[in-house]
């Protein structure tokens, strides 16, 4: 009977664990440590501009433990998503820093790296050859939109990985990744069936998120076999009910017993969840749907503007009163002033007033409009650069600072501002341009893997 | 009659990927999970007059193994988008939360 022991050092490569954690599961018997680094929920800043998340010295730290561990039991690393969006500049980022560590502490081991960005023509051309659906509410990608873009990956599943490790890697760092491949692709390698290890593997990416109440990031473990998987949090403070492992598979996830990865579904319709003793929970009873045709998801970001942005405060009653008259009617008065000083048309620009105490936190969807006795307002500007981004706001805090309301006579200073200068250049804005399927006749076939030995 | 969060143990709201949403609500029994399927508070329509949306794009889930409501509606901005309020999603369960069962 096939048996795996696999622990997730963590949710996220960025946020660390307790060392003593992990430490407790590898000497409990591991077959590989698996982390994951990235996700598209931080937006799409990361992917758009190529930086990292760091910091460098944390992910760095928590990478030092993970390769230790690794050399001490002499298992294989997989970390996914590296450097947060798994572009190429995040790929290259993760790498120097195992590159590093590999000299530092006089490691010698076998890195691969899979690579997931996309260039631009290779996405046109499947475009062109009727390869790439668009998944629900999706932006329209289209030839114009894909040159457009800053940067495009693919989202590869287990096969990549697997590839990787039969070439012999004891590390692979791969760029944007199935959170749930990182964990199925070494234990379906074992001969764990797909269906186990899927499920086994939603359950480990985010570390112990899984656990009854976790007190700050941490890591998890879990053994599969032929027939299911136990899985347990190494700390002992924390314990996995089967309430609380069977709830994270909802997490993320917008059909919560239907998990579409690149191959197949998993579908937990009819999955058993367990108490074994205090702390362990086994998981039975998942099932595995492979695809009809193999498609891995395609993301994108592209740059939009530069923002810059003034915080401010507003606090008496009648201008509170009137909030939305006197904002329509101070829009009005600045966007003359913009266009005589800068040239610049209503079209040309964004310009957002978010009104936190009303609806900065949901927008269009607020059911609730009233005010409190203060609001926080952020003047938010968005133009095609940064000096102009930088230009329109003084124009505006000022006009507002002593924009008139009827009750009034004399000059009235509205607008509390906490700091000098008002506007802070919050820099690149970017916005998501893919949410599609790419079909693909060799799952490996876009993710260009590269083996060294350190 | 009881408000939402005293039946619940978490309510939460978060991204699933950056265009749609999605809402866990967890009864801390099965009581309180049958009394609010039963309030007919949680139907397409309602949750779609809450947020101002189509009915038909309201996606309901009961879960009876672990007395969980979920609900998944598109989100109105991407996130990230210049005007989106929440990148994450994670506050947009809020309005759910003193709701009468």
């Amino acid at each position: 009977m096939a048996k795996v022991r696999a622990v997730a050092a963590s949710g996220n490569l960025s946020t660390g664990f307790p060392e003593e954690s992990l430490v407790r599961a590898v000497s409990d018997g591991v077959d590989f440590i698996g982390c994951d680094a990235g996700t598209a929920d931080s937006g799409p800043h990361y992917l758009g501009s190529g930086k990292p998340r760091g910091p460098r010295e944390g992910v760095k730290r928590n990478l030092r433990l993970i390769l230790r561990e690794a050399m001490r039991a002499s298992v294989p690393v997989i970390v996914g998503s590296a450097g947060h969006a798994g572009g190429r500049p995040h790929l290259e980022w993760t790498l120097e820093i195992v590159r590093e560590l590999a000299s530092e502490n006089g490691w010698h081991f076998k890195l691969a790296s899979i690579d997931s960005e996309i260039e631009k023509c290779v996405l046109a051309k499947a475009l062109q050859d009727g390869r790439i659906t668009a998944l629900d509410s999706t932006p329209i990608l289209d030839e114009a939109a894909i040159f457009k873009a800053q940067r495009f990956v693919a989202m590869m599943g287990i096969e990549p990985v697997q590839r990787a490790l039969v070439e012999g890697a004891q590390v692979v760092i791969a760029g944007r990744c199935s959170d749930v491949a990182i964990y199925a692709a070494l234990a379906i390698l074992k001969g764990i069936p797909p269906a186990i290890a899927f499920h086994a593997g939603k359950i480990l990416e985010c570390g112990a998120a899984s656990v009854e109440q976790r007190k700050s990031p941490d890591s998890m473990a879990a053994e599969l076999d032929d027939n299911g998987f136990t899985v347990w949090p190494p700390n002992p403070a924390l314990r996995c009910t089967p309430q609380s492992v069977a709830a994270h598979t909802l997490y993320e996830n917008a059909d919560p017993l239907h998990l579409v990865e690149s191959g197949g579904t998993l579908d937990t319709t009819e999955a058993r969840y367990e108490a074994i003793g205090s702390h362990t929970v086994r998981v039975t009873g998942g099932r595995f749907h492979p695809a009809t045709r193999y498609t891995v998801k395609i993301e994108g970001a592209t740059l939009v503007g530069y923002r810059s942005i003034v915080i401010a405060g507003i606090r008496d009653s009648l201008v509170l009163q009137q909030l939305d008259c006197f904002l329509a009617s101070l829009r009005s008065v600045v966007e003359r002033k913009i266009y005589d000083s800068l040239r610049l048309q209503p079209g040309d620009y964004s310009l957002n007033f978010r009104v936190y105490g009303r609806n900065g936190t949901l927008g269009e969807m607020e059911p609730v409009r009233d005010i409190g006795h203060e609001v926080g307002l952020v003047i938010d500007v968005v133009a095609s650069s940064q000096k102009i981004a930088t230009d329109i706001c003084p124009i505006v805090s000022h006009t507002g600072l002593h924009h008139p309301i009827p009750e009034y006579n004399g000059l009235i200073s509205n607008f509390a501002y906490p700091f000098s200068p008002g506007g802070i250049d919050v820099g690149p804005v970017y916005q998501f341009c893919a949410n599609h399927l790419w079909e693909l006749d060799d799952p490996c076939g876009p993710f260009n893997m590269r083996i060294e030995e350190l | 009659m009881p408000e939402l969060w005293e039946l619940t143990k978490l309510i939460r709201s978060k991204n699933a990927g950056p265009f749609q949403l999605t809402f866990d609500i967890m009864f801390k029994d099965s009581d309180g999970f049958q009394r609010a399927l039963k309030s007919g508070s949680f139907t397409a329509e309602k949750i779609a007059r809450v947020y101002g949306i189509q009915p038909e794009s309201v996606r309901l889930f009961h879960l009876d193994n672990v007395s969980t409501i979920k609900i998944s509606i598109p989100r109105r901005l991407p996130s990230g988008d210049a005007c989106d309020t929440d990148i994450y999603g994670g506050q947009f369960h809020s309005p759910l939360v003193r709701m009468q069962v």
